[in-house]
Formats: structure tokens, sequence, C-alpha cells
């Protein structure tokens, strides 16, 4: 009794709170059928959009993946007195709001920031521009490829290195041949993890970007201006493209979940 | 070349020693500092350096519409926190003792939160309480959807974190006390809680620190009235958008110090960070 009353209550939060809502938005977009949906998502500002987050987490993501793994070695294997602050850092990522984070970024680079007279001498913008988006998405996602290699590497130990490295194995050659294969699992599911942050961030990204239609726009921003221009259509037949990079992360977190195991 | 040169009387593991101080650490720890200070560190410490420090700070972040959204994101993410502790821990208590058809398929929803782009979760929400709400609940603009929005983007950080420490329970323990005449209450409070209690405040303060930066989710169902359904960081957005930088950085630094505390206390108590946090 008390556990079927327990189950309910489980699944009933659970479809209340997530199902139900994630499935409404799919049924709005195909109210209008499946031409109103196609009609809506291939509108030109939507497809730059979708362009402009594909180009985005195609810079960030692999940055971060480099980083993360040299990253991870550094907090795993070297002897630093400095390394607690180091991972530290590496976490503080997930703490900051990302309002924060896109505010730091005017601040820094914006026109009356830092180095903003330099870059305005120089003519490269950073802010409303695509490489203060790229920063902005590189911060948010930066944390997740180092906090899935961490616990692989620390399980697999070193000993397999040091035996690369006595038998004559230059450090490059260590890492390609023994290091890289025995985290590629957990690299991989940082790497998913990563691009799905960076696919969806909205509040770093909407403080740098200006928003400028068809020119700053991501995907969820794109969102954003259909919602506040009252073209439900188009925000929900976006929102379900989202949706669907979405799902499609959760398929492969799961399939590298067991692949892991 | 000295190393090679010498290796045949160096023992082996003073060799690789050698070539790791010599070859491996230097490069990287560069890399990671250099990395982590542009990307990290800079840009937070602008911040610092932009928040003018003395009465224009403490004039900033007492300013009403100020002091109310960071009180109202304290307030609902406290509550927030409260409903994911109780509703977290079901979840994962069902997930692991429960069994039932389309188990993996349930598990696997969990992680929409953190998968799904915040404004879409804002988005779902509307669509289904908002003005055209089917059940006839009407959330949007009001204090209740913005909870509701928290409650969606903090909903796995509980559930992950208890999850693999109720499943790795020695069940030997519940049954002992069963059998000694224990209740399910007393069981429960007896011998399971106190085992999952860490890794509850763990992830009861990562959903926590989570909600009190929240934006995305909460932009579009808040309607972003100032005194009543404005978030610290939506009225940071704001101060922004009206070119009121030394007040944006003002109120931005009472998060920062909010959501470190909760970083520092979890990493003092000797806690990892949890595998899923997004």
């Amino acid at each position: 009794m008390a556990k079927i009353a327990l189950r309910l209550a489980a699944f009933g939060y659970l479809a209340a709170l997530l199902a139900l809502p994630v499935a409404s938005i799919f049924y709005r977009a195909f109210e209008h059928g499946v031409i109103g949906f196609w009609q809506a998502v291939a509108q030109p500002d939507a497809i730059h959009a979708l362009w402009l987050t594909l180009l985005i987490a195609g810079i960030a993501v692999p940055l971060n993946a480099v980083f993360g793994v040299i990253c991870a070695h550094v907090l795993v294997r070297s002897h630093l007195r400095w390394k607690r602050i180091l991972g530290l850092l590496v976490d503080l990522p997930f703490a900051v709001s990302p309002v924060v984070v896109g505010l730091a970024l005017v601040l820094l680079y914006g026109n009356q920031g830092w180095f903003g007279p330099w870059l305005a001498a120089h003519g490269i913008r950073v802010i409303f521009a695509l490489p203060g988006m790229v920063l902005a998405t590189m911060f948010v996602s930066l944390p997740f490829v180092v906090r899935e290699v961490v616990p692989v590497m620390r399980e697999t130990g070193d000993e397999q290195e040091q035996a690369a490295a006595t038998l004559g194995a230059s450090p490059w050659q260590t890492f390609w041949k023994v290091t890289l294969p025995s985290i590629r699992w957990g690299v991989a599911y940082g790497v998913v993890l990563s691009a799905a942050r960076a696919f969806g961030e909205y509040g770093a990204v909407s403080v740098v970007a200006g928003r400028l239609a068809g020119i700053t726009q991501t995907l969820p921003l794109y969102v954003d201006e259909r919602f506040e221009s009252f073209d439900l259509t188009g925000a929900y037949a976006a929102s379900v493209v989202l949706a669907l990079l979405a799902l499609a992360t959760l398929f492969s977190m799961n399939a590298l979940a067991r692949k892991e195991a | 070349m000295a190393i090679s040169a010498v290796a045949p009387t160096v023992p082996t593991k003073v060799r690789s020693h050698l070539r790791s101080t010599t070859h491996e650490s230097f490069l990287p720890v560069g890399i990671v500092t250099t990395f982590l200070s542009v990307v990290v560190l800079l840009p937070l410490a602008a911040i610092v350096a932009h928040a003018s420090p003395g009465r224009s700070f403490w004039a900033a972040v007492f300013q009403p519409a100020a002091l109310a959204s960071l009180e109202f994101s304290l307030v609902a993410s406290l509550a927030v926190a409260v409903v994911n502790a109780v509703a977290g821990t079901l979840i994962a208590w069902v997930l692991v003792r429960d069994k039932f058809r389309g188990k993996p398929l349930v598990n696997a929803v969990v992680d929409l939160p953190f998968a799904l782009p915040t404004i879409v979760a804002g988005l779902t929400l509307i669509s289904l309480y908002g003005p055209r709400s089917p059940f006839g609940i009407n959330v949007a603009y009001a204090r209740s959807g913005v909870i509701l929005a928290l409650l969606f983007v903090t909903l796995p950080f509980v559930v992950r974190s208890v999850q693999p420490v109720l499943t790795e329970l020695d069940r030997e323990m519940e049954e002992a006390a069963a059998a000694l005449g224990a209740g399910i209450l007393q069981t429960y409070s007896r011998i399971i809680f106190p085992s999952i209690l860490p890794a509850l405040i763990s992830g009861t303060a990562l959903g926590f620190a989570r909600s009190v930066g929240e934006f995305g989710s909460v932009v579009l169902i808040s309607g972003n009235i100032p005194f009543k359904t404005e978030l610290a960081a939506v009225h940071i957005f704001g101060q922004i958008e009206s070119g009121d930088m030394g007040g944006a950085a003002a109120v931005s630094i009472v998060l920062l110090v909010l959501s470190a505390a909760v970083l520092v206390a979890l990493e003092t108590l000797g806690r990892r960070i949890v595998r899923y946090d997004g």
C-alpha cells in the first residue's frame, strides 16, 4: 500500500513538473499541423539562429574538451600546492549566475570595460559579436569535461603511463596511446553535457549578444524574441528543435553511461 | 638527452620521476592556470573591481528594488531547497527500491532539466500552466510560477546525489531493524536517513546555489515585476540594460558571495561535487 502511494507520488510529481509541460510544447508546436510547424522553423531568422548556435558550440566545446583533459590531468596527477584552488575555480561556473557571467564579460570587453578602448582602437568587437558569445558559452560549459574525466583518471591510476614512459615513449606518445584511450568515455560524456549546455545557454549569451535578429541571435534568444512578439507558434517550433537536441543529449548520455560501466 | 645518458644507472622509478618533473608538469600547469585565469578569474575580477567599494556599494545593494529581489531569490531558493529535499529523496527511493515497467525511461526523464535549455523550460511551464492552461491554472507573472520554474531546473540535483547512496545501502540493517520491531518511520529515521544525509545535503545545496542565480527559466514566466516576481539575476539584467553597471556589479557580488560560500562549504565538507551537476 505504502509502496504504491510513494510510487504514485513520485510519478505525479515528475509528470506535473516535467513530462506534461514538455509534452505540451510539442502539442502546441504542431497545433497548426506539420506544415505550420515547418513554416515556423524554416524562417530565415530561425535557420540563422540555429546555425549560429551550432557554430558557437562548435568553437566552445572542442576548446573546453582540450582544456578539460589537460586540467583533469593536472588536478589528478600533479602535486601542486594551489591544486585545491584550481579545483574550486573549475567548479565556480556551476555556481555563478549566467547574467553575472555576461556582466563580467561586458565589464572586461565592453566599450567602458578594461580592454574596451584598446579593442575599439584596433577595430575588434567582442561584445555584441561572436567572440563575446563564444567566451560566455565557454565560461558556463567549462566544468563538465573536467568533472567527468577526473574520476576516470583517478581510478585508472598512472602505472600504465609510467610503464610507457620507462619504455621510452615521449609524453605526447604516452598521452595519445595510453592516457586518451583509457579516459575516452569520460571525455565523450563530458563533451555531451558541455554541448547540451552550450546549445541551450541563454542568460550569459543574452547579455553579451545584443539580440540582433539574424546577426547575433542564437536559437534560445530567438525563442525569447518570438514569444515577446506574440508569435507563439514560432516560439514553440524553435523550442521543439531545442528540445529534440536535448532528447538527443539524454539518449547519448544513457548510451555512454552504459559503455562506461 | 642527459636523461638517456644516465638512464642505465638510474632506477626506473627515479627516471620516470625525472621525466615527469622536467617535461610533463610544467606545460600543462601553465596552460591550465592561464586558461582559468583568462576565462574565469579575470571576468570575475572585473566585477569585483567595478563594484565601487564603500558607501555606493551598500547604497546599490540596499536600494529597495535590489534588496527586494535579493530577498525573493533567497526565500524562493530556500523554499525550493526544502521541496527538492523531500521530492528528490522520494523519487530516488522509488527509482532504487521500487520495481515497475519502464524504469529506465523514468530514470532518463529525471535528467531532462539538465539537457533542456532554460528558456525552453520556462516556455513549457507557461504552455501548460500559463494563460492558455488546459487545467485553468495560471501561474504566469506570479511568485508561484517562479517557484515552479526553479523546481523544474533543480529537480535532478537531489535525485542524482541520493540515488547512488541508496543503491549502495546495506539492506540487512533495515531488515534487522524491522525484525527487531521497528516501524517503517523508525527504520527510515534511524537507519536510512542518517546514511543518505551527506548526499542529501550536498544535492540540496547544489540546487540552492543553482536557483539563487537562476535566470533563463524564469524570464518568461515571471513577467519581471519589481518587488513581486523579480529574482536577483533578473534585477541585475535590468540594471545592465539601463546602463547601471555599478549597481549591477554590486548585486552580482552578493550573489557571487552566496554561491561561493555554498561551494566552499561543500568543499570543506570534503564532498566531491556530484557527477551530474549542471
